[in-house]
């Protein structure tokens, strides 16, 4: 695979990668996100829902947590992940954790890391850790690391270094298993820049793993809620700069709008999508505007619509779902509320996704009173979409140098 | 009793079924229901979307699967979102957005399924709401008058429906309280040209009261009837039965809807003792349990037997879900909390249900169904003869034999 910078604007990054996928003619343009998955399925989504949504990312994100323990199936079935998911024509990287659940601390070994699956802990060491890389054959996928110096609220200098010495002796080992496995010469594996909070180890992860034949760098542990994020952000343009230009950076953890543009001004390409996928669990959808040069009476209908949105929404509102105890954010309309009952709008105006063009809030409102599951294969689909056209928004922005006007829109929806 | 009311004020009912092929063995009939959002070909199973959804499949889903008349609930779309919000969103069809056609129930099925929470009288079921504990009145005016709210194509009159297990006196007086109920739904029918409703035949399992229904009830000039109080807790022996009765009362000219009914099986038989349209909950229902229907039966993809099977659930299916997906991805999927498992099982039996349906039409309208009951059984039970006995018996009676 090949990375190509079109142009560094402001520390942000826009190119293309070229030569990807097994018959090397893919091409995926970043700034990107990854399409999120669960047991290689899109949330709610089958294949004919998945396919009704305009802007699909390249590549899907695949989480071994929700695949190690069927690493035996998927060993027998031979012909790898993408096939037996149902999407042998998509791109697949596969990261270690889900970033929406996240992990019991306290199972990283000098030997071995854990991932815990909907049926318990899966142990792996370098060698089991390669075998299920080999079951799956995924294009790219995040090499073995210990990702916990970043989990406490402190990190002790001492866990800091161990997470970068231990990360990199997996990654060695899994450089070496690789050379050894005909099936893995065409997967890349994705080093994994640790050290917490402590920027001389930061660094020194980012100078290692750089040294090593790695296909890209996961920038992990800046993954939180914002104030960590915003605390660890100069951690982040650090670890960047002493990587080379011409392999894509990743970030876990972070999918919210605000953060992603912070990260990409920081040097990141790539994301995970689970941002939308929260936002439908909470029976939420996200209506902020990524419109940053609407025509002038747009502007003061967008203004005025915004300004009503923020008015009604409670910004501490704790909504409990099964899957994620989240905040509302100030991007999203929760279409649980009374007031949508008799709304006959599209969830956004003006958007193209299936359910914009054959739905209503009111439709929706329903569905979620009444506990129907159609309630999230529609928000998700609208969600889906929404994201996706945000990303589309930041690269034409690069393209046309009004990253600035972009950001200050999101910042006004953010607070 | 009340004189029954005599609809000389409700001009003669459209016909709006065309018969394009019968049977000369059995009962079986093919036609074509001619309905204001399209026409549907029969026999045919109509999935049920009680609460203004297919569960998790979207309208498109749906449509592309040929489905072109489902189910809604009066019950429970008049709790939520209630009439009203539906008027304003256009009927029902405007509400979620289906083209094609609508059957409502009338609410009369929840007085026996809530029974707990109603009471009935000649005015009608009184409910206790179990959302609110707020109490309606659901009379034979209020079911058409949500009804006609709702604007479906088809609409049920409220009958009083006891459960099938139930004896005595309380299934007379149920049955005659239905046809007077029928008169009053007739009355305050306001949309005879929009909306076709069709009648419920009860009765229960007593023969003498069927037939005292089925006589009083077909000289109500409506466009179609319905077989009810079936498809409990009965045995099959009385359940053929009062199907065979019923549909040996019943005009030819007008489609017979056998309500609550079902599996495979029983589908083939009913067509065969006559009956036209279907609806049961059990292929959505079963589908979201991790049960996928087959022609031999089902599979319960949930089980570690189908951890390593590559196979799609079946070779011959066309739905996307065979299309693209193996027993062993859906047995994964089926043991994660993403609901796409449940949402490619119900779009599959919602597809082999219908794709039933097709085939049995298909030989009705080739003269060959009696040939086509024997491959069903035979496939289903490996054997014909191996067939169930109340089966066996019900297709002797219509002239299908299975050896």
């Amino acid at each position: 695979m090949k990375l190509s910078l079109t142009k560094v604007v402001n520390g942000c990054r826009l190119g293309k990668i070229k030569n990807l996928g097994k018959a090397g003619d893919r091409t995926m343009d970043i700034p990107a996100c990854l399409l999120y998955t669960k047991t290689g399925s899109a949330p709610h989504l089958t294949h004919q829902t998945l396919h009704t949504i305009h802007g699909l990312p390249a590549m899907a994100q695949l989480t071994l947590s929700s695949l190690a323990e069927h690493h035996e199936v998927l060993a027998e079935y031979k012909e790898g992940i993408g096939k037996f998911i149902g999407m042998p024509e998509s791109l697949l990287y596969c990261s270690l954790h889900d970033p929406v659940s996240p992990c019991p601390a306290g199972y990283v070994t000098n030997k071995s890391v854990s991932v815990w699956g909907l049926g318990g802990r899966v142990e792996m060491t370098a060698s089991k850790f390669m075998a299920i890389q080999q079951a799956l054959q995924p294009d790219w996928f995040q090499c073995l690391s210990d990702g916990e110096a970043s989990c406490e609220e402190a990190t002790s200098i001492k866990r800091a270094r161990k997470s970068v010495d231990r990360s990199l002796l997996f990654l060695d080992n899994c450089l070496r298993l690789q050379e050894e496995s005909e099936v893995l010469q065409r997967s890349a594996i994705i080093g994994v820049i640790e050290g917490g909070d402590v920027m001389e180890e930061r660094l020194r992860s980012a100078r290692e793993t750089a040294k090593r034949p790695v296909g890209g760098f996961l920038l992990d542990g800046f993954q939180g809620n914002p104030a960590t994020l915003e605390t660890r952000l100069y951690l982040l343009s650090s670890v960047t700069a002493e990587l080379p230009e011409d392999k894509p950076r990743l970030i876990c953890g972070v999918s919210r709008p605000d953060e992603v543009l912070e990260c990409i001004e920081r040097g990141v390409d790539l994301f995970e999508s689970f941002f939308p996928y929260q936002v439908t669990e909470r029976g939420c959808a996200l209506t902020f505007s990524f419109d940053y040069q609407p025509n002038p009476e747009e502007t003061l209908l967008q203004q005025n619509g915004i300004q009503e949105e923020i008015k009604y929404v409670d910004q501490t509102k704790k909504i409990k779902t099964t899957s994620c105890n989240q905040e509302m954010t100030s991007f999203e309309i929760n279409l649980k509320e009374k007031k949508y009952q008799e709304d006959f709008d599209p969830l956004v105006r003006g958007c193209s996704c299936y359910c914009c063009k054959n739905h209503t809030r009111a439709y929706i409102h329903h569905l979620l009173v009444t506990n129907e599951l159609l309630a999230g294969v529609l928000l998700m689909m609208h969600n889906f979409e929404h994201y996706f056209g945000f990303f589309h928004s930041i690269r034409e922005a690069l393209k046309s140098d009004r990253l600035a006007q972009l950001k200050e829109l999101i910042r006004r929806q953010a607070s | 009793m009340a004189a029954a009311l005599s609809p000389t004020s409700l001009e003669s009912a459209p016909r709006i079924m065309r018969l394009v092929a019968e049977c000369s063995r059995s009962r079986a009939r093919a036609g074509e229901l001619r309905l204001p959002h399209g026409p549907v070909a029969t026999p045919v199973f109509m999935p049920v979307g009680t609460q203004a959804t297919m569960k998790g499949i979207t309208a498109e889903q749906l449509d592309a699967l040929g489905c072109r008349i489902c189910l809604g609930n009066t019950y429970h779309l008049g709790l939520r979102p209630g009439p009203e919000l539906i008027q304003k969103a256009h009927g029902l069809h405007g509400f979620m957005n289906w083209p094609h056609n609508l059957l409502t129930d009338s609410g009369g099925f929840q007085m026996v399924s809530l029974v707990s929470l109603s009471e009935v009288t000649e005015e009608g079921v009184r409910f206790r709401s179990p959302y609110d504990g707020d109490e309606t009145l659901l009379s034979p005016e209020k079911s058409v008058e949500i009804q006609n709210a709702l604007g479906s194509d088809i609409i049920m009159q409220l009958d009083d429906v006891v459960s099938s297990t139930v004896t005595g006196p309380r299934v007379e007086e149920a049955m005659y309280r239905s046809i007077r109920w029928l008169d009053r739904c007739i009355a305050a029918h306001q949309r005879p040209d929009k909306q076709n409703l069709f009648a419920i035949i009860q009765g229960g399992l007593d023969a003498d009261l069927r037939t005292t229904c089925l006589e009083e009830m077909t000289k109500r000039d409506v466009p179609g009837f319905a077989i009810g109080g079936l498809s409990g807790g009965e045995s099959k022996g009385q359940f053929w039965r009062m199907v065979a009765l019923s549909t040996s009362r019943l005009p030819k000219d007008k489609p017979r809807y056998l309500m609550g009914v079902g599996y495979a099986t029983d589908l083939v038989v009913c067509v065969a003792l006559g009956c036209d349209m279907f609806d049961c909950v059990f292929p959505t229902r079963t589908a979201r349990f991790g049960s996928a229907l087959v022609p031999t039966g089902n599979l319960q993809l949930k089980k570690k037997q189908y951890e390593k099977d590559f196979r799609p659930i079946d070779n011959n299916c066309a739905c996307p879900t065979c299309q693209k997906h193996s027993r062993a991805f859906l047995h994964a999927l089926l043991h994660s909390d993403n609901t796409a498992a449940l949402h490619h099982l119900t779009v599959h039996n919602i597809a082999y249900q219908l794709q039933l349906m097709s085939a049995v039409r298909a030989s009705i309208v080739e003269k060959r169904f009696p040939d086509f009951v024997r491959d069903f059984m035979g496939t289903m039970y490996g054997d014909p003869t191996l067939c169930p006995t109340w089966a066996t018996e019900a297709l002797a009676s219509v002239g299908i034999t299975l050896s």
